[in-house]
């Protein structure tokens, strides 16, 4: 037996990221969420398939770590961009990757339209209840009582309005197959993240209609907090109001898949 | 054929294979065209949910290697305006149709020409140029939409075809050029259509670092330097031994052209000098007939606005008059030979004398 033979590979990068150190900081959603995207492209093998269109905010230089064909699109008109892609090149796989004031604050009629028409384009939904890249501001997704630096002693339903459940309004619309929320603050939910992302691309794969993977997503430099509580964050305080789970599939997919 | 319909016609047979837009009067019967037309060869038509939707969803077509438009009229360009940046930026080509209406704001649904700034100075952010080129009648309408596509690819840049209300309305005669096939378009090196056998390619127009968006923006003005030296077009009419010129595109300079016969006619030496392209602008030729006339006068669907690309083209080389009917009053030739006669006789009866 060759030494090489000797061995199996078990870990290792997806071919799907590029080799390169990103931008984000210690505790940060993103680099998980790009690594389960990569992971479950790979795992269909739609690299070389997939064109991918990422946010204006905290993942605009997603295209420096994603290794397949990617188009910034204006803040919050990813699925606009998307919808012509996907219309132009139906064999094509087309992904967004958005936060939360590109999907559900300056693009909120793009994400609702393209979402109704069922567009066939697999949309990953990053929920850090805050403005990351611009530096903590409100996000339409921020909770009460939550601090921002628009929001100063807290998030005050009176004084700002409440935080949007985008997710839940976007499961009435007829045009949507599959939405599921869950987090990137435990190592079970990482893997149930991983499991739903895999199976909203394998809904564009089979032609069934729109869908979006809501991944709530820590944030520790905007809001303070150490990573590991972060963590404890999302665990404790962000699911009572964005609670984890399937929240409409009408797949016919079953249990195991 | 109606203008709206000639456009749609045109562009199908220029290649044109994706269309999205939102109503807008007066360029409904476009899009309501292209909605049955583009299924018929393949083609993609969506009525968006915005004007900033539909724009994003040429960028997003365009990107993926089809020919593309939009269309909307005044107040739906403006919102454009950050699509049409980006495009920019980004250097993905279409064509981009604005049928004029009155302004500012909601203004009215009459034939007004007031979007000449908003057209070729640009409503959206950073340094960038945009070919506008301003048909005068169907044919032309057919000829200049047939050659915006080829003008965008060419180039990678969005092109504003500039009509107006009445432009899209009027019915006449068209012959259309032979329609080309995608297929027999060249093949775009650029563009997104999965990294098979390929390294991946990235469309963007964020550059962090400041000395590569400093090369990029020179690379742009480039771009915009070989445009306004290739692709200049203008219209001359009569000028040969006119005495005084008058200037004026799009619906005022087809006024504008019968009331020349009128005072031709009168034995009066008046001609038209018709710039095609708004951007780039005609500078040159204009300035040698500034040279050679005494006066230069100026109509406009608008209080003014081409007028300053007039100025600077001309400067001091000859008396600028201008006149302006704004709101979507259309005159008549007789108003406009009214106009050239008081140039003439220098009364400032009708229209005003440019102090330089």
């Amino acid at each position: 037996m060759s030494e090489q033979g000797a061995y199996k590979k078990i870990f290792g990068m997806p071919e799907s990221l590029k080799d390169q150190a990103t931008h984000y900081c210690p505790g940060c959603g993103h680099s998980i969420a790009h690594r389960l995207v990569a992971e479950c492209l790979d795992e269909l093998g739609l690299r070389e398939k997939t064109i991918g269109v990422p946010p204006v905010g905290c993942a605009v230089l997603a295209y420096n770590y994603f290794n397949f064909d990617m188009i910034e699109a204006p803040h919050g008109r990813a699925l606009a961009v998307a919808t012509g892609i996907k219309r132009v090149r139906p064999d094509k796989f087309v992904l967004t990757y958005q936060g939360d004031g590109d999907l559900a604050a300056i693009g909120t009629a793009e994400t609702i339209h393209a979402a109704n028409r069922g567009e066939l384009i697999s949309t990953v939904f990053i929920n850090n209840a805050i403005y990351g890249m611009t530096g903590g501001q409100m996000a339409p997704t921020t909770i009460l009582g939550q601090d921002a630096t628009t929001a100063p002693g807290g998030r005050d339903a009176k004084l700002h309005g409440r935080p949007i459940d985008i997710s839940r309004m976007l499961a009435v619309c007829e045009g949507v197959v599959y939405i599921e929320r869950c987090a990137l603050s435990s190592l079970k939910q990482i893997r149930q993240s991983r499991k739903a992302i895999l199976k909203s691309f394998q809904c564009q794969l089979d032609g069934l209609g729109f869908s979006l993977v809501e991944l709530l997503s820590p944030c520790p430099t905007n809001w303070k907090l150490s990573p590991e509580e972060a963590w404890g964050w999302v665990n404790e305080v962000m699911v009572k109001t964005y609670p984890l789970g399937v929240i409409k599939d009408t797949t016919g997919y079953g249990e195991k898949r | 054929m109606r203008g709206s319909n000639v456009v749609g016609e045109a562009a199908v047979r220029a290649g044109c294979r994706f269309y999205a837009g939102y109503p807008i009067t007066p360029q409904n019967e476009l899009p309501e065209y292209l909605s049955a037309r583009l299924p018929e060869v393949g083609g993609t038509f969506i009525q968006a949910e915005s004007e900033i939707a539909s724009i994003n969803m040429i960028l997003g077509a365009s990107a993926a290697g089809a020919r593309v438009m939009t269309s909307s009229s005044s107040p739906g360009l403006a919102l454009k305006q950050e699509g049409i940046s980006y495009m920019a930026g980004q250097e993905v080509p279409g064509v981009i149709v604005n049928m004029m209406r009155g302004g500012p704001g909601l203004g009215n649904i009459a034939p007004s020409a007031a979007d000449y700034f908003q057209s070729t100075r640009g409503g959206g952010n950073g340094d960038y140029r945009t070919p506008v080129l301003a048909p005068a009648g169907c044919q032309e309408l057919a000829n200049i939409t047939f050659s915006a596509f080829d003008l965008a690819d060419r180039y990678r840049t969005p092109v504003i075809i500039l009509g107006d209300g009445l432009m899209g309305q009027v019915m006449e005669p068209v012959v259309f050029p032979d329609p080309i096939p995608p297929d027999a378009l060249p093949k775009k090196e650029w563009i997104l259509d999965g990294c098979v056998g390929r390294p991946p390619r990235a469309i963007f127009s964020m550059i962090l670092n400041i000395d590569l968006m400093y090369r990029h923006n020179l690379h742009l003005q480039e771009k915009y330097d070989r445009i306004a030296a290739e692709e200049t077009r203008w219209e001359n009419l009569q000028t040969d031994d006119a005495e005084t010129i008058i200037v004026a595109y799009g619906t005022a300079a087809r006024i504008a052209e019968s009331a020349i016969e009128e005072l031709r006619a009168e034995g009066a030496r008046a001609g038209l000098f018709r710039p095609i392209t708004l951007w780039p602008f005609p500078t040159l030729p204009l300035r040698a007939f500034a040279s050679k006339v005494r006066k230069i006068a100026v109509f406009e669907l608008s209080m003014g606005q081409m007028l300053e690309d007039v100025i600077l083209s001309v400067g001091e080389r000859a008396e600028i008059h201008f006149y302006g009917v704004p709101g979507g009053i259309v005159p008549t030739p007789a108003d406009i030979a009214q106009f050239l006669k008081s140039v003439s006789a220098g009364d400032g009866k009708v229209g005003r004398r440019i102090e330089a």
